[in-house]
């Protein structure tokens, strides 16, 4: 049984990241994967966290890698987060640097 | 290391697609102790850096298997689990911490796992001992 799951919905050069479950190393490493086809020619990216409830350090790369790739494209935020999420993103310092809605 | 009553263990090969499996076992251990969302989920972020790490590094391609004790107890209540591996000797406590007050494009990387269990664990203690690596983390619950 899938315990993550993501969507991506384009719309011209805009992209929304629909997360859902627990973001471990296991599906980290898969995102990974499709994360670079799927960003090319973004200038806005919007990571929705809604149904995400678990992200380890493994899950903080994928966001590096979005924030570093859209530092050159464009504007990145990421709504609807989780208590248990948000508290990884500010022991890391992440949420400092980060557009949070 | 003595044996509790209610000590539980899990010998199990140190892969990443193993995960799964360890926190299953985690948390058939936090089972029934009415742990908070907020604790649950630090514990669970702390098994997985710590086994993904032993899963990492600890051993060369052939690989390896880890060990993880669990047992709860205490007054107050607190889950202690030690994570035992017969790989290369390694202290992940001995990195220094990395710098969190600078803009994300200005990070090194790694490191980030092993901080997050030692900010949100109640004691961490690494030692190596005939010839294991054994990294032991308490948590109140």
């Amino acid at each position: 049984m899938r315990t993550f799951n993501y969507t991506f919905q384009r719309e011209g050069n805009e992209l929304t990241i629909y997360f859902e479950g627990k973001l471990d190393s296991v599906y980290s490493l898969e995102l990974e994967d499709h994360l670079e086809p799927a960003l090319k020619g973004v200038k806005k990216l919007v990571l929705d966290f809604q149904k995400l409830h678990y992200i380890s350090s493994a899950g903080l790369r994928i966001i590096l890698t979005c924030k570093l790739t859209m530092n050159e494209q464009g504007e990145m935020k990421i709504r609807n987060i989780d208590p248990q999420v948000m508290q990884v993103l500010k022991i890391t310092g992440f949420a400092e640097d980060l557009n949070i809605e | 290391m003595k044996e509790g009553t209610n000590m539980k263990e899990l010998e199990i090969k140190a892969e990443r697609e193993n995960l799964p499996k360890v926190i299953e076992f985690i948390d058939e251990q936090l089972a029934g102790h009415d742990v908070s969302i907020k604790i649950q989920t630090q514990i669970e972020v702390a098994v997985e850096e710590i086994f993904i790490n032993i899963a990492s590094y600890a051993y060369d391609a052939d690989g390896g298997a880890a060990t993880i004790r669990a047992e709860v107890c205490g007054d107050p209540l607190a889950v202690v689990l030690s994570f035992i591996d017969n790989g290369k000797p390694y202290d992940p406590l001995a990195k220094p911490d990395p710098n969190i007050n600078i803009p994300l494009r200005e990070r090194q990387k790694g490191g980030l796992g092993i901080f997050m269990v030692k900010k949100t664990m109640d004691n961490v203690a690494y030692e190596y001992k005939d010839g294991k690596n054994i990294l032991t983390i308490i948590k109140n619950i």
